[in-house]
């Protein structure tokens, strides 16, 4: 069957077999890596992406449910060489050891930041709670969140402004930039 | 690598489509909501469907919405919108206790409520909610005899007709789950897991409508525990007209311990379970008499 999916604000089709998995399909025929595939039973969360505005775990979902939806993977987060303050987050406060389950709970933390933009730590434990990180560096994850979220918005804008928000989110980051590039890690 | 064995796939356009496809089709289509449950289901091949029809663009299945002194709760309703249905905790906060300890927040995004039941596995929590609100369900069909226009009502405790199955028969869809709201409710869940995430060890739901200081009427919802219906008639029966009391409770929570059937499994013995069953029958009618009487809980 032929499915169109908008990955990133760019329009895929191909065509493909109705059993498969969403992981598979970004990874292996959009080439899209940065999601991984973990352990297949939706139990771990390194396969999170965002199915229009909504985290799911990609290996539980066929990629014919993605039909004419739009897909958020880790590799939309940076904008015009600009990381995510998700990202930036991770990297200053150490949330990453070997990085299988990153992809996953940053776009899970991104999520959680948009709609709640202050979050307690006990509220970003919850958010991740159904992600596993093997090398359990969870404090620092915990840590890169809440440095994320004295951060602002995503440097995407608001994902439903996707596209036409570029130009106006670019000046706002520009203007962002400059405080928080001295900010030490929480 | 776990991938579903070769399917068919049909993208369903409204209800109607929906049963016209599952018409179709025969026996061997399934409805593919959330997938949650059915995707690993037949990633293990134990489910082996032919076509899958997707009702995922059912927008009109997805709504918590409180109409003719019912909650009403479409069957596409994703868990993480019945946890933010205000309406939902308002008038049974059962449903918000047992959505919180439901998978985890990334399933409870997009697996369904009407999923959920369907797939009735015996260690589901909202079949226990359900049994213990008593709700019916709502089923669609391509209509016969007792019900020309395709539509027919089932009790909570008629649905399941044992593990994995439930009265929801080939061509027929779940499409709504109706409450009845009375006065002088309260309801809760109490579930013992071993992580996050995981089915329960045991749980079990209770809701009561006081009539004064007396036991008006009962609920009891126990899961993974083999209670028959997922409901604890025994215990509910022992309750009606009894004093709102914790002697009451104490011997609801052993005659609810008593009547269900556990398994030994790798979560835990059956002595164990049967323990819980009573416990967390006593805590969870412990805390939905709180409500009922508008305290915090």
């Amino acid at each position: 069957m032929q499915i169109t999916v908008t990955v990133n604000d760019v329009a895929f089709t191909r065509e493909v077999e109705p059993r498969l998995l969403l992981i598979h399909f970004l990874r292996d025929d959009l080439g899209l890596t940065g999601s991984h595939w973990g352990c297949d039973t939706s139990n771990c969360g390194a396969c999170v992406v965002w199915l229009d505005e909504t985290p799911v775990k990609s290996c539980t979902v066929l990629a014919a449910m993605a039909d004419g939806r739009r897909v958020f993977t880790v590799e939309g987060l940076e904008r015009g060489g600009r990381l995510d303050p998700v990202q930036e987050g991770f990297a200053r406060c150490h949330g990453l050891q070997c990085g299988f389950c990153t992809p996953g709970m940053m776009l899970t933390a991104r999520w959680l930041l948009d709609h709640n933009p202050d979050p307690s730590a006990e509220q970003i434990r919850e958010a991740l709670s159904g992600q596993v990180c093997r090398c359990t560096g969870y404090e620092n994850i915990v840590r890169s969140v809440r440095w994320a979220a004295g951060q602002g918005v995503a440097v995407r804008g608001s994902p439903a402004e996707a596209g036409g928000s570029a130009e106006a989110g670019g000046s706002a980051e520009a203007g962002g930039s400059a405080e928080t590039d001295g900010e030490a890690p929480a | 690598m776990q991938v579903p064995a070769h399917v068919e796939y049909e993208k369903a356009s409204s209800v109607g489509h929906a049963l016209s496809l599952l018409a179709r089709y025969g026996p061997e289509a399934r409805i593919l909501a959330g997938g949650h449950s059915l995707i690993p289901m037949m990633k293990l091949r134990l489910a082996q469907p032919e076509t899958l029809v997707d009702i995922n663009g059912l927008t009109e299945l997805s709504y918590v919405e409180v109409t003719g002194g019912e909650l009403r709760i479409g069957a596409l309703t994703r868990h993480a919108q019945l946890l933010d249905s205000a309406a939902a905790g308002e008038h049974f906060a059962i449903l918000h206790d047992a959505e919180k300890v439901i998978a985890d927040p990334i399933v409870r995004n997009w697996g369904t409520v009407g999923g959920s039941l369907c797939q009735a596995d015996p260690s589901e929590d909202l079949s226990a909610a359900f049994a213990a609100l008593k709700a019916v369900m709502v089923i669609r069909g391509p209509g016969g005899p007792g019900h020309p226009d395709g539509s027919r009502t089932v009790s909570a405790r008629e649905f399941h007709t044992g593990p994995y199955e439930t009265v929801v028969a080939a061509g027929e869809m779940l499409t709504e789950i109706r409450i009845p709201i009375s006065p002088g409710g309260g309801s809760a869940y109490e579930k013992v897991g071993r992580r996050v995430g995981d089915w329960p060890v045991g749980a079990a739901g209770a809701a009561i409508w006081l009539a004064g200081d007396l036991v008006g009427d009962a609920g009891i919802g126990l899961t993974a525990v083999g209670a028959r219906q997922f409901a604890a008639p025994d215990a509910e029966e022992f309750l009606r007209g009894a004093p709102a009391t914790e002697d009451s409770f104490a011997r609801a929570g052993e005659i609810a311990a008593e009547h269900c059937r556990p398994v030994s499994d790798q979560r835990g013995p059956a002595d164990y379970k049967r323990h819980l069953a009573g416990e967390l029958t006593v805590r969870a009618l412990r805390r939905a008499l709180r409500r009922a009487r508008g305290e915090d809980a």
